[in-house]
């Protein structure tokens, strides 16, 4: 479980550019949770998930990891790094190795595995992001956008952390390779019941797709933390933070402004198709 | 860590010094220097430290930031104190040391030591006054006006300070990208601070590869960007911002000059 405390973060503290990034954050996130975190830009999120893996040390407040502080100035950073894996933006331009196999072992080897131990993780790794094997020998630069972003994210799972966390995966992606991305996710979840995953995004749509959970930041506090029904249901305080609610959340309430008898908690468009065909069936046959 | 270079970090203020020509303040800068090398004797330094202050008062910018591009001198400057202060010959000796007694400390060497440490701080300060109160942009510009009488035997000067202007540009940007890829690396479990030398230089390659390729990246990027505005050189281009010299800059320049003249008198003298 992920337990924060008053956490505050407090950029060039004492420059005139001094700025409060993060302001007394409370929060837990429990095993096995699939969260997304949204916010406007700014908004403090980046800086908040650097926290979690120890990259950034808080001004104040504590960061507990199953029940380590792992904010403590004696914290052993590599076991912290190693249990949390982050996942940066655009995470490709971070790859350098010749190959692709070499950029994965990456992070088990700096973690002083066994050649025969970095050698499965790899291939695990490879294949839960669903990368064709043959291309592990391939230089990394060869590949695609889509292809390059799935070969860092491996670069991540092969250390196989506890807790995942994602800066904005999808960013940059065509809308193929962002449904590839998005789907492995969603897989990656599904056969690691106790890993838990947390994501950035600024596509409500995908927040809706995939998220169990939904932590809202603005202007470095914590604006609301709920399940993906409970924070969608607020959607004038979204927008005033210059967030939204999905497209087809909107749409849905428009209908029902306009008189329309539907449920109000639609957020995906899959969901939203059955219920609008129920509501025409129902409509053929009065 | 890479937060610490003041170049490029331009504070905006409204101070006599920013509101001066930027060329001038260029040559002035130059002066300070020559200036600075000229002097030796303690007195003589005195004045210039008050002179030194004087400058950094007028300039309204905080302490603090010209403090901090003195921060990454500290090894340079521990390193000409010591040697000044062991290896200067002297007369009046001050400390022998007991187990070596060639290894001792003269009056000359105290001096020379000092000497030497405010010279290179006021160094670091002045072309930070500088720096610090004239927008990179304003500087290039003045560098490729004072540069353009070299035209004459082929200095491409419009040229030179393009390039300086875009790799001032970039510094912010690439060490950004740095600490950003820095901390990418961390999360994998690399390591840039412990081991010797040879661990730590091939430690470097996770993060230089990247780097090269982001810089190469981005310099092709911009490269599209301005042959896309038609961008073709120095001839016949003209400025949004021209540049003017006033009163300010005919009393800045007098100023020093009369500095000049009293600290050179004052060296003599003494």
């Amino acid at each position: 479980m992920i337990k924060v405390s008053d956490l505050t973060y407090v950029y060039q503290q004492g420059m005139p550019y001094e700025k409060t990034a993060l302001d007394s954050l409370s929060f837990e996130i429990p095993d096995g949770d699939f969260t997304a975190i949204i916010g406007h830009t700014g908004s403090g999120k980046s800086t908040l998930i650097q926290h979690l893996n120890a990259l950034v040390r808080p001004t104040s407040g504590k960061i507990e990891i199953d029940g380590v502080d792992i904010t403590a100035p004696n914290a052993d950073l590599r076991t912290v790094r190693k249990n949390v894996g982050l996942v940066f933006q655009y995470p490709e331009h971070q790859l350098f190795e010749e190959t692709v196999y070499k950029d994965i072992a990456f992070g088990p080897t700096n973690m002083g595995l066994s050649e025969s131990e970095i050698r499965n993780r790899v291939y695990e790794a490879a294949g839960f992001v669903g990368l064709p094997l043959e291309l592990l020998e391939k230089s990394p630069f060869e590949l695609s956008g889509g292809q390059k972003r799935r070969v860092a994210i491996a670069g991540v799972l092969s250390m196989q952390p506890k807790v995942l966390i994602l800066d904005e995966p999808t960013a940059g992606l065509d809308p193929k390779g962002r449904d590839e991305i998005l789907d492995q996710l969603v897989r990656l979840h599904a056969e690691n019941e106790k890993m838990t995953i947390i994501f950035v995004s600024h596509s409500m749509e995908d927040v809706a797709r995939i998220a169990k959970d939904i932590l809202v930041m603005n202007k470095g506090r914590l604006a609301m933390q709920g399940s993906v029904a409970e924070v969608f249901a607020h959607s004038s305080e979204l927008r005033e933070m210059g967030l939204n609610v999905p497209q087809i959340t909107e749409l849905t309430h428009r209908l029902i402004a306009d008189g329309v008898d539907i449920r109000p908690d639609v957020y995906t468009v899959k969901f939203a198709a059955e219920l609008y065909a129920e509501l025409l069936k129902e409509a053929e046959n009065v | 860590m890479f937060k610490d270079i003041t170049i490029g970090q331009y504070v905006e203020g409204n101070s006599f010094i920013h509101k001066m020509d930027a060329r001038v303040k260029i040559l002035l800068s130059l002066f300070y220097i020559i200036i600075l090398f000229l002097i030796s004797s303690p007195v003589a330094y005195a004045v210039f430290t008050a002179f030194t202050l004087f400058l950094v008062y007028l300039s309204k910018v905080p302490p603090k930031f010209i403090l901090r591009g003195l921060k990454p001198m500290m090894y340079i400057l521990v390193f000409t104190a010591v040697l000044n202060l062991f290896m200067t010959q002297g007369s009046t000796v001050l400390w022998v040391c007991p187990f070596w007694s060639t290894l001792k400390i003269t009056k000359e060497g105290l001096t020379t030591a000092v000497l030497m440490i405010l010279r290179l701080v006021y160094l670091v300060i002045g072309t930070s006054v500088l720096t610090l109160t004239t927008s990179p942009l304003m500087l290039t510009d003045g560098i490729e006006k004072i540069l353009k009488p070299f035209e004459i035997i082929k200095v491409p000067s419009h040229e030179i300070a393009m390039m300086m202007t875009i790799a001032i540009r970039f510094i912010p940007t690439l060490s950004e990208e740095t600490e950003k890829i820095m901390k990418a690396q961390m999360a994998r479990g690399a390591d840039f601070e412990s081991g010797n030398v040879l661990k730590r230089a091939k430690a470097m390659i996770p993060l230089l590869v990247p780097l090269f390729i982001s810089a190469f990246r981005r310099a092709d990027d911009l490269a599209v960007a301005m042959d896309s505005r038609c961008y073709h050189g120095g001839k016949n281009r003209t400025r949004m911002k021209q540049m003017k010299m006033t009163v300010r800059d005919l009393w800045a320049t007098l100023f020093m000059v009369g500095f000049a003249a009293a600290v050179i008198f004052i060296q003599k003298l003494m």
